[in-house]
């Protein structure tokens, strides 16, 4: 209510400036009047009673002024005059601002930029897709191995038709496929999607159409594609006719019904797709045969957008229910399974899972920079404000209040950190595909993972940039509140009142410095440990002169019997071939993002408790597989060629499984069932890794290719340089079929280094952070040892007076600033005790206690440190005493 | 800048809102009437008195009005808003509390 009368008058105090002082005018002006009157009726001259009428309302300008205050006129009027000064001020120490805000740009862009890759890579990774923030990850959940899988057709279907509370069901697997044009192939990445793929996120195809409601039934019916914009660009040259045309892809012609918008990089994070095909093609790019009408066959990733309003507990609630019913209805395919929703940044089958630890970790580093950033650039300005305390001290005695002047250094601190932010924005534009580089590249290709610099990150690296603000201007300011008239005055010629107070502030600024530097060393040298055990983690298998590809026989449209002879003709060949060892083939690459086939199975011999269902791993290898990865046979026989349809079947299994069922007797003549096969156990092969270093001791075993499914995936043992070994590969290949072509080549020290870019990220992260920190620290204990020695020269004059040596100077210093170090180290080492825990499972086999690196880390600080009092105390011993005491 | 009336600030604003309830008045006006009625006791100072009436203003207890004076010069009429009466009330009650509990404390010694 209040606000209606005080609205108009604020405006009109600002807008009408002119009015509203001359309305004050009159009414002093009407005042006066009256006194001038009441003293002439007293007696006195009219000269007289004005002068004195003046007096009586105290000085007349002053007064004016009061109302103007009043009126809250004068705050703009002030800031803009702030804003003045405060950028002469700026521009009359160039170099002290060109530092300070370079501090503020790094640690405020290194803000904005982890925030641009939260919101572009876990937070909205889609553009363009319609109702993100309702978006959810659907996976099947196995409850006898209490781990994740994937969701049949049938199911899906299901799902859809009853639960109420979701407003679309969005089938989104991935996978690859060769392109060939012209002589050119390419593995190009696309996604099998549900035909209202398109239509529920909102996307239109520029050209052409998405797909039809029909397109998701028939056994292969549809051989219907949408391609990327990118893919329309480069490999079809923008062609404007393209819809219509045909293109092979999974060995069938598929034509092409449309082009998706520029921008749209299907909604996958990790990588960008490059088309599109509807779910009934299935059996053509997820290998397995034919699984739509299988509700048995999990293969099914998925999103899912609730409805508005819906909460994610709510959804998950209602999908369990209807999982549950059907688990009643088909027990025989359904028990044991159910589904669950994963918020988008936790999205188990893209890089979005993986990276969400790494991108926390990051924000956590990112704000310690810019802690010690203010910290530093807060030094920098404690030194101008004590430098600037006879301009602060005259102001005060010419009569400005002291929350005036608190305005003054906002404002200055304001300016820096606008600049800064604009300069930090800029940055994280740049950084916006950093973090791809710090991921290994795999065979040429890169990932895909923009950061998004729009209205939130803006909105984000704002308040950040008024934090700093804050905190700059806080520490001169405290310092002005302390400011004594009088004594300051006087010691105007002596420079050292108020001297101690302040180096106390910059001594815990420095302090606060060490600590959070400290702390960065300490997580960059436990992830390096980690990243070093990780390593050093023996896989099993050969990382050298063992080089992994494939050769997608299905382009050609060969069947199962056409392609097991080209595979066991090319490993002939390939072998003939000299430097190369030997080749063979496996359904799943090791260390890829494949699934290996699982099954129940039954061991002779072995009693299982009850309720345990033992479920294991298996790969489907040919004869030389072991041999070629390098993985010894302990005992038994590896597979030949002999092990095929019309022998008896066979399996090698590794050493848990050896452990685990047949408890150290040897395995070998016994007979393992698996889906209803009964296989008889001819080798033990040592132990391996088989999806990530990470991973725990698992049993697993492997069966003949001409006994199960054949795969593409091929491996080579040669000495040959990679160079010569591609041109032997793609010579063999095209001299069994021209048509063929081999994938890129991959070194399985490549392939095993791919799986740890997730430690690699972070440790690279916090070392460059960390050594950004360490330097910030040094140049502030520089700052303050430096300022210390100037301000003690006299106190150094007299000590060399005394007898004191240089090498006595130099202890004496370098000790005060070890001092600081030290205190620093004890500080950032409690609390990295306490943070490192954080770190989580980035930690392979590394306490986050481990003695090394916190000794390192000490050492690093302790040398850095050292380095930065170095000078300071070299300039004492320098000191002249005669001079030092004459001054 | 330093204020002489600091510490009788909140005085100033319940005289002059006080005065005002009864009648519309120019800032002249005011300060002779806490003189007339406080029986040449209270002397406003007149420099403290305009930026009072400005904040009063500002801050919606009191409104302004320009208009004819009895001298017929242009002049500017403060008065008492509803807002302001209910202000005035709260702090009247508030200093005779206050009042009466400095009497007692005086008296009792």
């Amino acid at each position: 209510m209040r606000l209606l009368y005080k609205l108009p008058l604020r405006l009109r105090s600002l807008f009408h400036k002119g009015d509203a002082d001359r309305d004050l005018e009159d009414e002093l002006e009407f005042h006066l009047q009256f006194q001038i009157a009441e003293y002439i009726k007293e007696g006195m001259s009219s000269d007289k009673a004005r002068s004195a009428a003046l007096h009586s309302l105290g000085r007349f300008q002053q007064v004016k002024e009061e109302c103007r205050e009043m009126r809250n006129v004068n705050f703009i009027e002030n800031v803009i005059q702030d804003l003045h000064f405060g950028i002469r001020m700026l521009r009359r120490s160039p170099g002290f601002s060109a530092l300070a805000i370079l501090c503020l740009t790094l640690g405020i862009g290194a803000n904005a930029a982890v925030f641009s890759w939260i919101e572009g890579i876990l937070l909205r990774p889609f553009p363009m897709v319609s109702g993100q923030e309702r978006l959810m990850a659907l996976t099947g959940t196995n409850r006898s191995t209490s781990g994740r899988d994937g969701v049949s057709w049938p199911d899906f279907l299901d799902l859809q038709r009853n639960c109420t509370l979701f407003d679309a069901f969005v089938v989104d697997k991935i996978m690859g496929a060769t392109l060939s044009i012209g002589d050119r192939a390419q593995v190009v990445t696309g996604s099998l999607v549900s035909s209202n793929y398109f239509d529920a996120y909102g996307i239109r195809p520029i050209l052409g159409r998405g797909f039809r409601p029909e397109e998701d039934y028939g056994r292969s019916a549809h051989p219907v594609v949408v391609i990327s914009y990118h893919l329309w660009q480069d490999r079809f040259r923008g062609d404007p006719n393209i819809i219509g045309k045909t293109q092979m892809l999974g060995g069938q012609p598929h034509a092409i019904v449309g082009v998706a918008p520029q921008g749209f990089e299907g909604t996958f994070v990790g990588w960008a797709m490059q088309f599109w095909v509807p779910v009934s093609m299935q059996e053509r790019f997820v290998p397995g045969g034919y699984k739509l009408e299988d509700r048995s066959a999990r293969w099914i990733e998925a999103y899912v957008r609730r409805k508005p309003g819906v909460t994610a507990a709510q959804a998950q609630a209602e999908i369990s229910a209807v999982a549950k019913r059907l688990e009643d209805q088909y027990p025989e395919t359904n028990r044991g399974f159910g589904v669950k929703l994963y918020p988008l940044w936790e999205t188990p089958f893209n890089n979005a899972g993986a990276l969400l630890p790494t991108l926390s970790i990051a924000l956590g580093v990112v704000v310690f920079v810019l802690l010690i950033v203010c910290a530093n650039v807060s030094n920098l300005l404690l030194v101008k404000a004590f430098g600037r305390r006879h301009e602060m001290t005259v102001r005060l005695a010419l009569g400005a209040r002291r929350g005036r002047l608190l305005q003054q250094l906002l404002t200055e601190g304001l300016i820096l950190s606008t600049i800064a932010a604009a300069g930090g924005l800029l940055v994280a534009r740049w950084c916006r595909n950093l973090l791809v580089l710090l991921e290994p590249r795999r065979g040429g290709t890169s990932m895909y993972l923009p950061g998004a610099v729009d209205w939130r990150v803006l909105v984000l690296s704002t308040a950040v940039c008024l934090l700093a603000t804050v905190l700059l201007g806080l520490v001169p300011a405290m310092h002005t509140r302390k400011l004594d008239l009088t004594s300051a005055l006087k010691a105007e010629s002596g420079g050292v009142v108020g001297g101690r107070r302040r180096a106390l502030a910059q001594s815990s600024l420095v302090l606060i410095q060490v600590a959070l530097s400290f702390m960065l060393l300490v997580g960059s040298g436990l992830l390096l440990k980690s990243l070093h055990a990780l390593q050093s983690t023996d896989p099993g298998f050969s990382t050298r002169d063992v080089i992994s590809t494939w050769v997608d026989t299905r382009v050609a449209g060969y069947d199962k019997v056409r392609n097991l002879t080209f595979e066991e003709d090319l490993a002939d060949r390939l072998r003939a071939v000299p430097g190369i060892q030997s080749a063979a083939f496996s359904r799943i690459a090791a260390f890829s993002y494949g699934v290996y086939s699982s099954s129940p199975i039954a061991v002779d011999g072995y009693v299982a408790a009850p309720g345990e269902q033992p479920i294991v791993d298996y790969n489907e290898v040919s004869p030389g597989y072991l041999t070629t990865m390098g993985i010894p046979v302990l005992s038994g026989r590896e597979f030949t060629r002999a092990d095929d349809q019309n022998t008896l079947p066979v399996a090698i299994v590794n050493e848990a499984m050896a452990a685990q069922f047949w408890h150290g007797a040897d395995p070998i003549g016994r007979r393992i069932q698996v889906k209803g096969r009964w296989l008889q156990v001819i080798g033990v092969a040592k132990q391996a890794k088989y999806s990530s270093l990470i991973e725990p001791l698992q049993p697993f075993f492997y069966v003949p290719i001409r006994q199960s499914q054949p795969g593409s995936n091929l491996y080579i043992r040669s000495t040959l340089p990679l160079s010569a070994l591609s041109t032997a590969l793609v010579r063999e290949v095209r001299a069994l079929d021209n048509n063929l072509a081999p994938g890129e080549i991959l070194t399985m020290r490549e392939e095993v280094d791919r799986s740890t870019a997730v430690q690699r990220i972070a440790v690279n992260m916090l070392g460059a952070f960390g050594a950004l920190a360490l330097v910030l620290a040094a140049v502030g204990l520089y700052g303050v040892m430096s300022y210390a020695v100037t301000q003690s020269t006299r106190e150094f004059g007299v000590r060399m007076a005394l007898g004191a040596r240089a090498s006595d100077l130099l202890r004496l210093v370098i000790s005060q600033g070890m001092l600081l170090t030290t205190a620093g180290v004890v500080i950032g080492g409690f609390a990295a005790v306490v943070l490192s825990r954080l770190l989580g499972y980035l930690l392979y086999k590394t306490s986050p206690r481990d003695p090394m690196a916190f000794a390192i880390a000490t050492l690093i600080m302790v040398v850095a440190a050292l380095a930065a009092c170095f000078v300071p105390a070299w300039r004492a011993t320098r000191t002249n005493p005669v001079q030092a005491l004459r001054a | 800048m330093a204020k002489p009336t600091d510490l009788v600030q909140g005085t100033l604003d319940l005289l002059i809102l006080k005065t005002l309830a009864l009648q519309p008045m120019h800032g002249w006006g005011i300060a002779q009437r806490i003189r007339q009625v406080s029986k040449e006791v209270l002397q406003v100072n007149q420099g403290a008195l305009y930026p009072a009436l400005h904040r009063l203003e500002q801050q919606g207890w009191i409104e302004a009005e320009w208009g004819e004076s009895e001298n017929n010069r242009r002049a500017k009429y403060y008065s008492l808003t509803r807002d302001g009466a209910r202000y005035l009330r709260r702090q009247q009650t508030q200093w005779n509390r206050l009042s009466g509990a400095i009497d007692l404390v005086l008296e009792s010694t």
